[in-house]
């Protein structure tokens, strides 16, 4: 690793970005968009005939479109954890992630928002919570949590990616015209000054520790939406604390599938080293055991308690109507990765990938067997209710799957998936020594906002 | 204060669902058909649910006419993102069908399960289509409703007490089902005033609420059957 110098850290970053699209990448794409497109026409479908083109029915309220929205927001908070708490605590194994990290945030979260929106039975009327916020509602609360949520995350997204924007815009001079002025205008006038990196150190780390918040609210009132109504198998104090470990647990998974999908991709072996993979293997596994810790305490409180609606729900969940899929969530967030993760032999980076497919779905499942046999089994037993989700709820999900993969894909197009300067960092370079390359040409017409006059950075500067 | 209230006798009961007709008819509730019934997509703002109990030779059947219990603390009023659900000041929990975004969140709330959502565009037959109630607006797709205890019969009642100059009278005001039902099972009043009918009934010893342990206290109260010898 040592040996990696950093001219090469960023020419390896970059040449991907120069390389023609091939057709695998461009049919891969294309084919995510057309999946994309028909889920769009799915909603059209659903709104012209109204949420009866769905397998929702009384009492399963609430179906697919909640499940993924809890997916969604859960896997953004990948981001969140490892670019900022594991930043604010310095820990080393994250830096070839940070960068693909922030990206599924910030790609994934409108996913979450949009699957509120398909489940609405009026997304017309989208705007009556500005107009007539109710501020007794989880609801509520949600859209002002996951707007904060998303704003900030763009921004730190963001702002961490402007010093690599400037080493595209200043090494990559054979781009097409449109990406030049792409990358001069994003960059921001950055110039690699030890001001503007002191300024965008103090600028990351503030917004981490916010973001650090954020992770827990964001999901914590996620899961009022549930926990907060009487519904039996919902109203609990754990679902708030298994709601964050959930997501996290998944965030992570999804990162390592796209980082060793990139690491393939771009030929990054010797910067996403099979080092970095096995620190985050370990860090999965003690997340795959509070899981099952939470996931037991959760049961088992139901199971002493002997509430009858409560047991109702346990006992479909257990050997009833939904055994076949609470096994599997069970064998997918524990068992399998339990066992393959608890073997170091066996933290192999492939491995790790059918890992994190793994544990994704059964995350979901997870999400599925909350919401769903909570729906089916109201206090009163009259309304025992059963759920078959429709083509529609089928296609939108995976339409804003491949929504999600399309986005990431353009994006690593774009940019680089790779944090340069953090992974300069790891090779031991001490960032305020780089001088800026012999090609760049310092341009005064960009807006300076990293210079001190703008952020108010009362320190000596060679222009004032 | 006013406090409306119903009391459900399941002694007098007999599960001929008028009232279910009635409330139907009077509050422009589609037909619905057996289809939407089998997947639970039937909008009935009062049902009679069958409740059976005992073992064969010795079972006992009755029918319980359920509708929204008007609770005292509604849970499905504090979930509302936009106040769409609301108890006004006659305690009655009301909906604002223009202002529902649709989320479901107040049906999934209501312990009882005794809200409705409207998965598509209401159709009558075209001869009911043209006999609507005009007091009572019609639903659109997409928007959660359920019963007022025929709140707009209120209002016609105080209107017409005013035109007549005399204070309102308790017979004035009587949602639909109560009026329907043959047997008199159905009684509607204030619970405040002690001497009402419903709060004498209410304070009978076979007066029950359902979850009264839930603590949303409902204001539909049921006298239980009084069990064969």
């Amino acid at each position: 690793m040592a040996e990696v110098l950093r001219s090469d850290v960023e020419t390896r970053v970059l040449s991907p970005l120069t390389r023609p699209a091939g057709w695998g990448y461009t049919l891969t794409v294309g084919g995510l968009v057309a999946i994309f497109g028909w889920s769009l026409y799915a909603w059209n479908r659903q709104i012209q005939t109204g949420l009866g083109i769905t397998g929702l029915n009384a009492p399963v309220f609430w179906g697919v479109y909640v499940i993924n929205f809890v997916f969604f927001i859960g896997i953004s908070h990948a981001g969140t954890l490892i670019s900022s708490i594991l930043r604010i605590t310095d820990t080393p194994w994250r830096r070839p992630f940070t960068r693909l990290a922030e990206a599924i945030t910030v790609f994934s979260l409108p996913f979450g928002a949009l699957s509120v929106i398909v489940d609405l039975g009026r997304p017309d009327r989208l705007l009556h919570v500005v107009r007539y916020p109710h501020f007794t509602s989880a609801i509520l609360w949600d859209v002002v949590c996951i707007s904060t949520y998303l704003i900030t995350s763009c921004l730190y997204f963001y702002l961490a990616l402007v010093p690599d924007i400037a080493l595209c815009r200043d090494r990559l001079p054979e781009t097409p015209a449109w990406r030049k002025k792409l990358y001069r205008t994003l960059a921001l006038g950055w110039q690699d000054t030890p001001v503007q990196w002191k300024t965008l150190n103090r600028l990351l780390t503030g917004m981490s520790i916010f973001l650090f918040a954020l992770v827990v609210s964001v999901h914590t009132n996620v899961s009022f939406v549930f926990g907060m109504t009487l519904k039996p198998g919902w109203h609990t104090t754990i679902i708030s604390p298994f709601f964050v470990l959930g997501a996290i647990y998944s965030g992570v998974a999804t990162v390592i599938v796209l980082a060793a999908l990139f690491r393939r991709l771009y030929r990054l072996e010797d910067l996403m080293t099979e080092a970095h993979f096995r620190s985050c293997a370990k860090f999965l596994l003690a997340l795959c055991c509070f899981w099952l810790y939470a996931m037991i305490i959760e049961h088992l409180f139901v199971f002493y308690g002997k509430e009858t609606a409560e047991l109702r729900i346990l006992e479909a969940k257990f050997w009833g109507p939904y055994a076949p899929l609470f096994w599997t969530m069970v064998a997918c967030c524990f068992g399998i990765p339990f066992v393959v993760l608890a073997v170091p032999r066996w933290r192999t980076i492939r491995n790790l990938v059918a890992i994190g497919l793994v544990i994704n779905v059964g995350m979901w499942l997870e999400r599925y067997t909350i919401i769903v046999p909570s729906g089916a089994y109201p206090y009163l037993p009259w309304g025992v209710g059963t759920y078959r989700p429709s083509w529609v709820e089928v296609s939108i999900t995976a339409g804003w799957l491949a929504g999600f993969l399309a986005l990431i894909l353009l994006f690593a197009r774009l940019f680089p998936v790779l944090t340069v300067w953090e992974v300069r960092e790891e090779l031991g370079e001490a960032r305020t020594s780089l001088a800026a390359p012999a090609s760049m040409e310092p341009s005064a017409i960009e807006v300076p906002l990293f210079s001190n006059r703008a952020v108010g950075f009362n320190s000596q500067s060679t222009k004032d | 204060m006013v406090r409306w209230a119903m009391v459900i006798d399941l002694e007098k009961c007999s599960g001929c669902q008028a009232c279910v007709v009635a409330c139907a008819a009077e509050n422009n509730v589609p037909l619905g058909s057996p289809q939407e019934a089998e997947i639970g997509r039937l909008i009935r703002w009062l049902q009679t649910l069958p409740r059976i109990e005992g073992e064969y030779p010795h079972v006992r059947a009755e029918a319980v006419p359920m509708m929204c219990f008007q609770c005292e603390r509604p849970p499905c009023t504090y979930v509302c993102p936009v106040a769409a659900t609301y108890k006004n000041p006659q305690g009655v929990v009301a909906q604002i069908y223009w202002r529902c975004i649709g989320c479901r969140y107040c049906v999934n709330a209501c312990p009882f399960t005794l809200k409705w959502f409207n998965w598509f565009q209401p159709r009558w037959p075209a001869t009911m289509a043209e006999a609507t109630n005009p007091d009572v607006s019609l639903r659109d797709k997409g928007v959660t409703e359920k019963c007022t205890f025929c709140h707009h019969r209120l209002q016609q009642a105080k209107d017409r007490a005013r035109a007549e100059g005399r204070p309102l009278r308790p017979e004035d005001y009587r949602p639909a089902c109560v009026e329907a039902c043959p047997q008199g099972a159905l009684v509607f009043g204030d619970l405040d005033d002690p001497d009402s009918e419903v709060a004498r009934r209410a304070r009978s010893p076979r007066a029950f609420r359902f979850l009264e342990e839930l603590g949303t206290q409902p204001k539909v109260y049921y006298l239980a059957a009084t069990p064969e010898a």
